[in-house]
């Protein structure tokens, strides 16, 4: 007898109203994108492993007290997902205003300038001043890597740095340090990047960072584009082998 | 092998040797005590015996917490009843001398009053009266008694079913019913499963399970071993706190005697039952008490909570199905096999069964350790058993559920304790801190104080918590220094309302409970703190 292949189990839910068919293990988020729903996030990256801390992607399931977050919330049969509501709105406003007033982000002097992720969520949620009292941190560049460099100021701490580097690379060289509003990002144990043993100097980091944190030495105001296409590529083929 | 009869021989030998003595002298040798000095009265309290050559009519015991560990060091006298408190070495020789007498005036504390006499003692009944390091003193009280019996006489189902009875509900803070986390435990697919115990006790101001921990720790191995009897666990793990160095001391030497009695390890009692327990130091931060994070945390991760669903209950410890329950809970669990779950669910109030721990502290008579029955008023608590406020000081709010809780009112003083009414007026049950506030402190200030442990404290995973506790300290700088607009308050209830709903574990979704709480009902002192308005320490104007 050949071994008997489980068809995937699929099933509807509703997001926004509107039906959808899913597929057991699939998240929120993952059946909001194939139905093209657009649900912000910032730390999600697909290829990576979930995070689940910019909580950009919180929704709303119909009786259920508590919003969940899309990325880290599995669909389940006949659920009812909102993804849009002034509330909602409001929050990924102000989570916004935080990241923009945590550390020192100011668009008209940066690489990543029209290519960056945090300012593109900020457009098109209508972010267009902050609330919130800025914190001003004195933050350092890392520049002692030959082609790369790790600017603290524009990092929002989304770790799909330190993610891309242990899981696709398999290098983790970068970690978090610290807790709480001290978070950093480091390579090794809080080396510069240079003198880093561990980094194969891949340039994954930079691509997937969001922002402008992570560049390309060589690259003026808004020419850092990031260049993504090679995740997927290689997370279909680990999978298909 | 350990069976009932053999417990029966230990029990009878350590009677046995307790009744050789006329007289039993118990020093309180937990933490608290021992840093008043509790150490060196027990060894003038042997020395005097000696010289009184009544060294074999009265034995010497280290034991546990007595409760009014404000007073330490405590010593109590037995049979003469006697409890003293605040003794120091030289104190050793009147002592001796009046054991066959009437007891030292001049440092006894009266168990008459409330402090005493309103507590009801379950979790806490061998507490101060059993050496803590010694396995047959717990035997010796019954000790290990419902596991050989449950293990031989009911099958898990019942002994789960026993503790959803009982209406046990967790007592790390959620409150959550215990039978139903177990029984979801025991349903779970998987061959591998897995009991965690709680015990990162890290609420400034708490010290609950630390003193079950220090005074009696088999009772904590005894729950954790039918807990995984119940749900068909194999091994176990306590995450203690690493500043306990006493309780973990403690824990050690409890985990060797009951492997050595055969009470842990292969073939438990002569059944096919196999359980192990391994003590793990907790990261030392106060989040690794969130239950994700201190599975990550064991695991050898860094201890950051990750979202919910699954649950450790499906998906746990190395992915495996896994009960995770907190000291005190654990410290219910044998009395409640032992004695029914009917006779635990008759104490407490209709949502909330049995009893609970507080660390009473702040500005108050009575400071200490205290176990009451659940329904009890924060009235009878704070007044009666914690005697009220020092003189010259006025009540003003008590501080419940530490960080994650709120502050009470006057108003609100004649409230049940139970989860629900904790909840409702806008703090919680949490752990069991409990501290009293005059009205001499500025409650804007006690809100700064639990943000700045929250800020400190957020892991930094998630925006809201990680920015937002630091943008509210920010704010609360601003009122305490006066230099708060009306726009900062605006602010401040916003990012409350943003950093609970949004935040990925409980640090962060209540942290803003302290500020939360301190405006519904001080809201004035905010407003005096506003630029170029009023007073900013909330004293009325002379
Ligand atoms: C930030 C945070 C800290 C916590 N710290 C503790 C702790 O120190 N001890 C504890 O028992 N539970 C703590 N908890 C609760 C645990 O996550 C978990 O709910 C509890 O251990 C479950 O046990 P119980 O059902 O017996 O209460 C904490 C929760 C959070 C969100
Ligand atoms: S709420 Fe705070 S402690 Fe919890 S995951 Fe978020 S940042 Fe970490």
């Amino acid at each position: 007898m050949p071994p008997t292949i489980p068809t995937p189990h699929s099933f509807t839910l509703t997001i926004d109203g509107q039906d959808v068919t899913a597929t057991v293990g699939q998240s929120i988020l993952q059946v909001a994108n194939e139905h093209h729903v657009e649900i912000p996030t910032l730390c999600y990256l697909d290829g990576l492993s979930v995070w689940g801390g910019c909580r950009l992607c919180m929704v709303q399931i119909v009786g259920q007290a508590r919003l969940v977050a899309a990325c880290a919330t599995a669909a389940t049969e006949d659920m009812q997902v909102v993804t849009q509501s002034p509330q909602l709105h409001d929050y990924r406003q102000t989570i916004l205003q935080m990241l923009f007033a945590e550390r020192n982000h100011i668009c008209s002097i940066c690489v990543a300038n029209g290519h960056c992720e945090l300012q593109s969520w900020g457009q098109k949620l209508g972010v267009d001043h902050i609330d919130l009292p800025y914190r001003y941190p004195d933050l350092d560049v890392d520049s002692s890597h030959p082609r790369f460099r790790l600017d603290h100021n524009r990092c929002i701490l989304c770790t799909r740095c330190v993610r891309v580097c242990d899981e696709i690379e398999g290098a983790h060289t970068l970690d978090v340090m610290g807790r709480g509003i001290q978070n950093m990002i480091i390579h090794d144990l809080n080396e510069p990047w240079g003198d880093s043993t561990t980094c194969t100097s891949c340039g994954k980091c930079v691509h997937v960072c969001p922002t402008g944190a992570l560049s390309e030495k060589g690259t003026s105001v808004a020419e850092m584009v990031k260049r993504r296409q090679f995740l997927p590529y290689l997370t279909v083929m680990r999978e298909a082998k | 092998m350990v069976s009932l009869d053999r417990l029966d021989k230990i029990a009878h030998k350590a009677r046995e040797s307790q009744r050789a003595c006329d007289h039993s002298v118990n020093v309180c040798t937990a933490a608290a005590c021992q840093s008043a000095q509790s150490q060196p009265v027990l060894n003038a309290l042997k020395q005097e015996l000696k010289n009184a050559g009544l060294e074999s009519r009265c034995a010497v015991r280290s034991v546990g917490c007595m409760g009014p560990c404000a007073q330490g060091p405590c010593i109590s006298v037995e049979p003469q009843g006697a409890l003293y408190g605040k003794v120091r070495p030289e104190d050793a020789a009147e002592v001796v001398a009046s054991l066959s007498t009437t007891p030292v005036e001049r440092l006894a504390i009266n168990t008459s009053t409330p402090f005493f006499q309103r507590q009801t003692k379950i979790v806490l009944a061998n507490s101060g009266r059993i050496d803590p390091e010694k396995i047959e003193d717990y035997v010796a009280a019954n000790g290990y008694r419902a596991l050989l019996t449950a293990l031989t006489e009911r099958t898990p189902a019942e002994v789960i079913q026993e503790v959803v009875k009982s209406g046990l509900r967790g007592r790390g803070g959620a409150g959550y019913p215990t039978g139903l986390k177990w029984n979801t435990v025991a349903k779970a697919a998987g061959s591998q499963k897995y009991v965690i115990c709680n015990a990162d006790e890290g609420d400034p101001g708490a010290f609950m399970d630390r003193a079950v921990l220090e005074s009696d720790p088999h009772r904590v191995l005894e729950g954790m071993t039918l807990a995984a009897y119940a749900v068909g666990a194999t091994r176990g793990y306590i995450y203690v706190r690493a500043e306990y160095p006493l309780a973990i001391e403690r824990l050690r030497a409890a985990l060797r005697q009951a492997a050595r009695q055969g009470l842990l390890g292969q073939r438990i009692g002569d059944t096919e039952f196999n359980f192990d327990i391994e003590l793990r130091l907790g990261g030392g931060a106060f989040v690794c008490g969130e239950e994700t994070a201190l599975i990550a945390s064991i695991e050898g991760r860094r201890g950051l909570p990750r979202p919910r669903p699954p649950f450790p209950a499906n998906y746990g410890l190395f992915g495996c199905p896994t009960l995770i329950n907190n000291v005190e809970t654990f410290a219910n669990i044998a009395p409640i096999v032992d004695q029914g779950g009917d006779w635990f669910a008759s104490r407490g109030t209709e949502k909330s069964k049995g009893t609970k721990v507080f660390a009473l502290a702040g500005q108050i008579v009575n400071g200490g350790l205290i176990e009451v029955p659940m329904g009890i008023t924060l009235r009878e608590i704070v007044f009666d058993m914690g005697g009220g406020l020092p003189t010259g000081k006025k009540f003003k709010a008590v501080q419940t559920g530490g960080p994650s809780g709120g502050c009470i009112p006057e108003a609100h003083l004649d409230l049940p304790v139970d989860y629900e009414s904790l909840r409702a007026v806008g703090s919680i049950m949490g752990s069991g801190g409990m501290i009293v506030i005059d009205d001499g402190q500025n409650m804007v200030d006690v809100a700064r104080y639990f943000m700045d442990f929250c800020m400190c404290e957020s892991c930094g995973k998630c925006v809201p918590c990680r920015v937002g506790t630091a943008m509210m300290q920010d704010l609360l700088n601003r009122f305490c220094g006066r230099q708060a607009t009306s726009r900062d308050l605006a602010t401040l209830r916003h990012l409350c309302e943003v950093v609970r709903e949004a935040s990925l574990c409980g640090l962060g979704q209540s942290a803003p409970n302290p500020v939360l709480s301190t405006l519904q009902y001080f809201e004035q002192e905010y407003l005096d703190a506003i630029l170029g308005k009023g007073r900013s320490n909330g004293h009325a104007s002379p």
